[in-house]
């Protein structure tokens, strides 16, 4: 079976590229704003700010109750 | 695990960290499927293949409007229940509400064009998606207007459930006006019209778009857990820098006291 998009290929392809585009600015946005937020939490780790728990700041505990 | 539980930020975090790889993978099989069976499905006896458009404008459309019913459930979770994730939650999802948006009104206008012979008109349900999309884009303005997120917090929360006036009226525009955008033809009382082979690659591609807005949402919500931490650890250190330099200010006061 063979896809055939007609007179108005070019309007189908702009629409399906326009969405590809923003869900990978969306993807790609999120995957940077989470390695900036884990790289400046370890900076401040690394200077000596710590939670008042004493706990990291990126920690999870390791069973969910 | 009760919604309470996850009121612990530390808990949700465990929680995304195990459930956002499978989230991911099913949002990739879904929308592998959903896309091979749009690119197959059959031409439209009227709109001929422009009809592919509606595969990808429909699910967008939809999840425009449930973003922000998803942060309309979130404002009452600050204002009424004052959960502590409600407002991470709202926050997190209006620029991926946006972004659905956005897409929701650029796909319909690469629709309209061919089967129309416009890309825009100022019909009843454009305009009030357009009005949607203007809102969240103020809300987003609005959470980096100000500093404190707790503050932001309650403004956001009333302006979302202000703005959630206008779902019904997106929703029952086509009805109430005279209007160039077709009337409802899926969710609709006595069933929808559309054929098998349209309605099946239409469910599956909104499922898989509703998968990627659940996977990108607690991806967002989990970097905004993150910012408000280092917030407050930025905090802490502006404090102890503070304390320390007003208590070596205090000593060389009182050695200009001693000397005088």
């Amino acid at each position: 079976m063979t896809m055939s998009l007609g007179p108005y290929a070019s309007f189908i392809v702009m629409s399906y590229a326009a969405a590809a585009i923003v869900v990978a600015i969306l993807i790609g946005w999120i995957v940077l704003d989470y390695r900036n937020q884990t790289r400046r939490l370890r900076d401040l780790e690394r200077s000596g700010i710590t939670r008042r728990s004493g706990r990291s700041a990126m920690d999870t505990p390791r069973t969910i109750t | 695990m009760t919604l309470i539980d996850l009121a612990n930020p530390t808990r949700f975090l465990a929680l995304t960290a195990r459930v956002l790889p499978w989230l991911a993978a099913a949002t990739v099989i879904l929308l592998t499927v959903g896309l091979y069976q749009s690119a197959y499905a059959p031409d439209d006896y009227q709109q001929g293949a422009t009809v592919k458009i509606m595969f990808i404008h429909v699910p967008n459309a939809w999840l425009s409007m449930f973003v922000w019913g998803v942060m309309s459930i979130a404002s009452l979770g600050t204002l009424v229940w004052r959960h502590p994730l409600a407002d991470v939650a709202a926050k997190a999802a209006a620029p991926i509400g946006a972004a659905f948006t956005f897409l929701a009104l650029l796909t319909g206008s690469l629709w309209g064009r061919p089967m129309w012979g416009t890309y825009w008109e100022w019909d009843a349900r454009l305009t009030s998606v357009l009005i949607l999309f203007l809102m969240y884009l103020g809300l987003m303005a609005l959470w980096r207007a100000v500093d404190d997120p707790s503050r932001a917090a309650r403004a956001a929360a009333v302006l979302t459930l202000v703005g959630a006036i206008n779902l019904p009226i997106i929703k029952f525009s086509v009805d109430w006006w005279n209007t160039l955008h077709q009337p409802a033809s899926v969710m609709r009382m006595g069933g929808s019209t559309l054929d098998k082979s349209f309605l099946i690659p239409l469910l599956v591609m909104a499922v898989a778009f509703t998968l990627l807005f659940v996977t990108l949402h607690l991806a967002a919500m989990r970097n905004e857990i993150l910012r408000r931490r280092v917030r407050s650890l930025q905090m802490m250190q502006a404090s102890r820098v503070a304390f320390s330099s007003d208590v070596g200010g205090g000593s060389n006061a009182s050695k200009e006291v001693g000397a005088a």
